[in-house]
This record gives C-alpha cells, structure tokens and sequence, in this order.
C-alpha cells in the first residue's frame, strides 16, 4: 500500500472535520495557560489578613461595579519603583483572591485605586464624589452626588452573600444571617459591633457619609474605597516573603 | 415552525417576564424585562404580520429575491450595521467630549462609566457583529451555491441578535453590569446570547452541508473558526453565580485566575470578533471588489491554522507586571510576538491579490477603502506585538496608547472593510445598478482616514506622554508630576481626539445618506471619479531606445 500524503483538500471537503480541527487548535493555549493557575503556589497562596467583604463593603463594591470606576480606575499596583512610591506597595494574587469578578482593571485615566483605603478622610471622598472638581480641580471624573441622596437597598444582600459562597467565598452560616444587620450597624457609630467586628477583623465602623440617620449608596461606596489595601500588614508580609527566598 | 406553535411561546415568555419584572430588587432589572417582553409582543405581531402579507412586497423583500438565495435576512443586516454604526460612532464622539469636558456627566445615568459599554459594545457586537451575521449569511450562500439551510431561524439569529444588543446597551445605562470588560452584559442576557449564537451556528452549519460546491472556501473557514471560539470563549469567561432572583450575579472565579480568564476572553474577542471573522470577510469581498483570485491558496492555508492555533496564547499580554505569575506572561508575550507572522500573512495575502489590479486604488474608492484596511491591519498587528513585549509594556500599559491601538484597528481596519463590503452589497442587493454616489464614497473615505491619523497619532503622543511622566524622577530622587498634573496635559490631545471622531461619525453620516438613497433606487448625476484616456494605438508603444519602432499591431 502507498502511503499517500497529507492533503489538505481533505480538510476542506469535509465541514466535521473542519469544525472539530477548528475547536481543537483554539482549546490548547487557554488550557495550558489558565488551568495551573488553579494549583501554582503563587496564586493560591493565602496571606494573613485578607478576608471576605462586609456586607457593607460588597454592596458599595456593587455600586464600584455598577458605575463602571473599573473604566478609569486600576487596583493593580506592579513592581515599579514609581508605582510604589506613588501607591504603596506592589499587589499581591491574594489581595484579590475574594474579587468576584477582579477589578484589576486596564486603565488609568484615574489614580490607581489598590490603596486608596486611609489615604483621605471620609469627608474628602463625600467631597469628591459629589464634586470632584471642588477638591481636585484638574480632575475630569463625573459627578456623583446621586450617591448621597440614594439609600441603599439592602433587600438582596443575603443572596449576594450566598452567590459569593457558592463560588468560593468562606461566608459562613452566621455571616450570611446577619447580613441585613451587619450591612446597616457598619455605617451606625452608635450600634453594637463586636460581634462584626469578631467574624470581620479590621472592618471600620462609623457613618461614612457623615449621616448616621440615613444608610445611603454613599455610606457603602466610601466604606469599600475605605478599605481597599488594608486587609495586609505589609511589614511582617515582607519578611515572610524574604523567607521563603531563602528557603529556596 | 406554525404560528399556531409560536404565538403561545411568546405569550408564554412574554408572561415569564412580567413575573420577573414583578420580583426584581432593583427597577433597573425590571425595565429589561419589560423590554423581554416588548420584544414578545412585537415578534408576535411580526408573525401576524407574516401570515396575512406573505407573498406582498416589502422593504426587506424586494422583487429580486429569485429564491436560489435567501437575502432578505441580509438585507435586514445591512441596515441594522449602518444604523449601530451611527449609534457606536456617535456614542464614541460623546465619552470622548465626555474626557475633555467633564461637565457632559450629566446625572445618573449619563455619566462616562456608564456611556463607555454602550459605546464599546454599540461597535464591537453591534456594529461589527450585525456586519458579520449579515455577510456571513451572504458569503456562505455564494460560496456553497446553496439557499441559506433554516431561513426562518435566521430570522430569529437577526432579531434574537438585536434584543441581545438592546439588552446590552439599555443595561449599562441603568448600571446593570458584570465589568468583565467586552463581556458586560448579566447572565441572562449572556444564556440568550448563547442560544442565538447556535442558532447561528445551526445556519451556518447547515448551509455548508447542503452546498453544491465540493470545497468549502477559505472564507468559510474564517468565519466557522469565528463562531466556535466566540462560543467557546462567551461561556466560560460568563460563568456566574446568579445572586437569588435579583438579576445581579457574581462570577465564578476571582482574582488572577478570573483575571486571566477574562484577558484569554477579551484577547480572543479582538482575535476572533475582530480579525479571524473579518479576515473571511476580505477573502470574499476584496478578490470580487479587485475581480482578481486569491494571490497564494497554500498561504491561506498555513496563515490560517497558524492564526487560530497562536492567537489563544496572546492573552496575558494584557496583565504582564501584575500578580500573574511570570512564567504566563513571558508565554502570553512570546506568542504575541510570534502572531506577528501569521497575521502579516493575511495581509500579504490579501494585499497581493490586488495584483494586477493595483491600477483600481485610483479609480474605484471601494477598492480603496479595502487597501486601507489592509493597510491597518497590517499596522495594529505589527503594534500589538511591540506593545506585548514586557519593557514596552510597562510604558504603554495603562495608558491612552491601549486605547489608540485599538481604535487603529477598530477604525481603520474593521471599519474600512465593513464599509467596503456595505458599499459592495447594496447595490447587489437592491438590485440597483449602481450606488446613488461613488463620489460620496470617496468623502467618506477621506473623512474616515483623516479621522483616524488625528485619533491614532493624539493618543501615541497623549499615551506616551503619560507613561513617561508618571515615571519622571527629579535629581533629587522624587517624583516630578501629581497624577492631576498628568491629567491636565492629556487636555488637548482629547479634543484632538474627539475631533477626528467628528470626522469619522461624519464618513458614517454620508453612508447613510449613501445607503439610503441607492436603496429608494435614486442615482446621483455626476461626474466619475476617474476618467480613464481614450486608447491610441500610435502612443501604445515600448517606452526606450526602440521607441522609434512601433510595435506591430494585433492581428485582429
């Protein structure tokens, strides 16, 4: 028997065997590249002190969604000495482990928002929401002074808790419970927050647009800016890290 | 499918989303549903419509139509491109003022976060995904020599298309969003996608199976690759967990794995969306606009499958320097500069088949038009690779050259050859001699390019600039420029910005005009564009030191 060559008319005759051809050489490269990030140390690696949103926190991430900020905002600081100098120290895989869906984000027609979390006063980002240009007078952010006048509605914050456990988030039994107390007493200076504080470390607690009465789009948006880059102490992250190098 | 069976479907679906309308969380999900259910209401009535004037003559269904190819639906494509073409454009002119004047945010829904999607999307799936559909269905016919197979589910691709679209653009609007960028649209909208896209498949499929012809045509390869990766790549950067009844959802992954997903999505969506489906587009319509073959077939072979194999790896070129690891951003980079070869093979390609024919560029705007594409094509694909090599990353990331790449691309080579083939197809399927003016061709084609040099080269300057100066360092070791004092600079590359998109929304106006006239069958009485001399055999003779003789003349 003859061994004949390979004719790629065959291919052409025949639209299975296309179809099938045209759908394997596009799976190889997004399987090689994406499945180990599943398993690789560097990306699975937790750090102390990240831990799951608020309620508080989710649903100003919400309206951090909504608004599209992603559009103009990065949270993804690189391993440059500017970089670092001007936001803090360079992102971590871990930082974002409990971002569904990341918001790295692929533009900085705004400041990086990695860190932003202390950086200004509560004031300072009701200010700047509502205006931006009376505090930054080169700024061209919209406005968003909406924001203070919308209370949040908090009527689907349990089931926004419970989609995030089914795709990974350790919210426990408790936390999604006491959801819809949790999200209120965090922007109420006078409600009793241990046990919040307990199942949430390092959560702030007070009225973060300034009115305690009225639990606002803008308590929950200033309450997520509040706290972005903050879950790491960074002085004792370093030395771990320094560790581990030596080790290898 | 009987409209004894349909009609109760949509009242069934119509019915689902009152009741979901009635249970949204927030108004915004509501309104879609509201907007599901118009949509019922007006496919019923379509389908009334249907049974009482089937054989009457329409708009869409002119006289020509002979019944060996179904065109109608291609018809109906043309003019939903020329119409989101407009909308996309004018979209684009507003976010682009918007960055100028920031006082054009007006309220809650007007702002730039929110317009940016609908423009995006306004281009990429309504523009160049009606594009698509619509030549797709066109090519293949031709190409296979056979009636398009299921012409009552092409239908429902066209109008299951636009409700996907009118979802998508309305949902931004209202903040309804999953900022998975090019991928914004919720989950349900994202399942009806789904099911419209193989429905779409079905068609396509269907009619490469009934063709008359043995071989299937490189376009058909390009297109068939198109649609089984955008499916493929829809579904699992999509995946997400619905939050309750309420509309919202959160997606699976997170972090850097969600992040590479999403990149492996956004990548493939410029890979496949935008240039391996648009590269079946040019191998049908530049060799019968240049009336020349396809310069190389083993070329179209290797371009083809090389293509499709590397683009797949090109995507963490988009997160080099973050917390991805290192080992699949030097693998993103590698193949993005290997791709380099592969795409120049397309234009190679494509640009030889004028060959012969190279004398049309000054005569024909279409052919024109075509050549720029190509042009473009060739420059964004020789850019994306230098962008992808990590130290030219770690300038141009984050800045406005990203955005002056794309838009190179966007502008001049998916723009360009859509309105090549637009200008193509009307004609032909109106059945109108000509289009009402080739004069206004070449206007647009003026306006468009002129466009894209201001757009292109204000955003290299604009997007250097701002790399550079966010890495300034004084002698003394400090930073030079705030982040305001960045800002401030960008300000007249903004308005030189949105003044080429003026430009280019105009070309997209005069297609219009364009369009509409050769289809209310009007020609405009002017001069043509070039006017080719008379023959003179006494001056058709070898130019040099033989000149003296003439050559003998032709036995004929």
């Amino acid at each position: 028997m003859r061994f004949k060559k390979f004719n790629h008319g065959t291919i052409e005759r025949n639209v299975t065997l296309l179809f099938v051809l045209s759908l394997l050489v596009v799976t190889v490269g997004g399987i090689v590249e994406i499945a180990p990030l599943f398993y690789v140390q560097n990306t699975i690696e937790k750090v102390d002190g990240v831990r799951p949103y608020t309620p508080l926190e989710l649903a100003g991430r919400d309206i951090y969604i909504r608004e599209g900020c992603y559009a103009c905002h990065s949270q993804m600081i690189r391993p440059f000495r500017d970089e670092i100098e001007r936001y803090g120290h360079y992102s971590l895989a871990a930082e974002s482990m409990y971002d569904h869906p990341f918001q790295w984000g692929s533009k900085r027609t705004g400041p990086d928002l990695a860190r932003v979390g202390g950086r200004y006063s509560d004031e300072w980002h009701v200010q700047h929401l509502k205006d931006p240009r009376s505090v930054v007078p080169e700024s061209i952010m919209p406005a968003y002074a909406f924001l203070a006048e919308k209370e949040l509605n908090t009527r689907n914050i349990a089931a926004s808790l419970k989609a995030n456990r089914a795709a990974g988030v350790p919210y426990t039994d408790e936390d999604i419970e006491k959801a819809a107390v949790d999200i209120r007493i965090q922007a109420d200076p006078n409600a009793d927050t241990e046990d919040l504080l307990r199942r949430y470390p390092k959560a702030q607690v007070r009225a973060f647009d300034g009115d305690p009465t009225k639990l606002t789009e803008m308590d929950a948006l200033v309450a997520y800016l509040q706290m972005l880059g903050t879950l790491v102490d960074f002085s004792t992250y370093v030395q771990a890290e320094e560790n581990e190098r030596g080790a290898r | 499918m009987s409209s004894a069976i349909t009609i109760p479907i949509y009242l069934l679906v119509a019915l689902a989303a009152l009741v979901a309308a009635a249970k949204a969380v927030e108004p915004a999900y509501a309104v879609h549903a509201f907007i599901v259910m118009a949509a019922c209401f007006g496919a019923i009535a379509l389908t009334i419509r249907s049974m009482k004037f089937a054989s009457d003559g329409t708009l869409l269904r002119p006289k020509t139509d002979d019944g060996r190819y179904q065109d109608d639906v291609v018809r109906a494509g043309v003019i939903a491109t020329v119409f989101w073409a407009v909308v996309g454009f004018a979209a684009g002119l507003y976010v682009a003022l918007q960055m100028a004047f920031p006082a054009l945010n007006i309220g809650e829904y007007g702002t730039f976060g929110r317009l940016r999607p609908v423009h995006t999307s306004a281009v990429i799936f309504a523009f160049c995904g009606n594009a698509l559909i619509a030549t797709s269905f066109y090519v293949v016919q031709r190409t296979c020599r056979a009636r398009l197979a299921f012409g009552g589910l092409a239908w429902f691709v066209f109008w299951g298309y636009q409700l996907f679209l009118i979802l998508a653009a309305s949902g931004y609007i209202l903040g309804i969003t999953q900022s998975k960028e090019y991928a914004e649209p919720e989950w349900y909208a994202d399942l009806w996608l789904t099911v419209v896209w193989v429905a779409y498949i079905a068609v396509y499929l269907g009619t490469i199976l009934r063709r008359s012809e043995p071989h299937i045509y490189v376009a058909n390869w390009f297109y068939l690759s198109f649609m089984i990766t955008i499916a493929m790549l829809h579904i699992v950067n999509n995946l997400a967990i619905p939050a309750g009844w309420s509309g919202k959802s959160y997606a699976l992954f997170a972090g850097v794995q969600d992040a590479l997903t999403q990149w492996w999505y956004g990548h493939n969506a410029v890979g496949f969306f935008l240039t391996v489906s648009f590269l079946g587009m040019a191998y049908y319509f530049v060799p019968k606009q240049a009336e020349r073959p396809v310069y190389s077939y083993r070329l179209s072979i290797i371009h083809f499958w090389a293509l499709a194999f590397m683009y797949i790896w090109a995507g963490p070129h988009h997160l080099h320097y973050t917390a991805l690891p290192d080992w699949a951003q030097t693998l993103g980079m590698v193949f993005s500069v290997m791709l380099w070869v592969p795409s120049w093979g397309g234009m190679v390609n494509l640009l030889m088949t004028l060959e012969g024919a190279w004398d049309k560029i000054r005569t024909d705007p279409i052919i024109r038009m075509m050549v720029l594409a190509l042009a473009f094509y060739g420059m964004a694909t020789f850019e994306g690779p230098m962008m992808s090599i990590k130290t030219v990353n770690s300038l141009s990331h984050y800045t406005d050259w990203t955005v002056g790449h794309v838009h190179g691309g966007a502008l001049g080579w998916n723009g360009m050859i859509i309105f090549a083939a637009v200008y193509f197809l009307v004609p032909r399927l109106w059945g109108r001699e000509r289009l009402y003016s080739i004069r206004m061709v070449n206007w647009h084609f003026w306006a468009a390019t002129l466009g894209i040099v201001l757009y292109v080269s204000s955003m290299w300057v604009a997007g250097i600039m701002q790399g550079l100066m966010w890495r300034e360092y004084n002698a003394d070791g400090f930073l030079v420029y705030g982040f305001a004092e960045v800002i401030d600079a960008m300000w007249i590359f903004y308005l030189i910005r949105a003044l080429g998109g003026v430009l280019y929304l105009a070309g997209g106006v005069m297609m219009v005009i364009n369009v509409w006239r050769t289809i209310c069958g009007d020609l405009r009485n002017e001069e043509p564009l070039a006017r080719m001399p008379e023959y003179d055999a006494r001056k058709d003779v070898p130019l040099g030191p033989t000149a003296a003789q003439p050559r003998p003349a032709p036995a004929e």
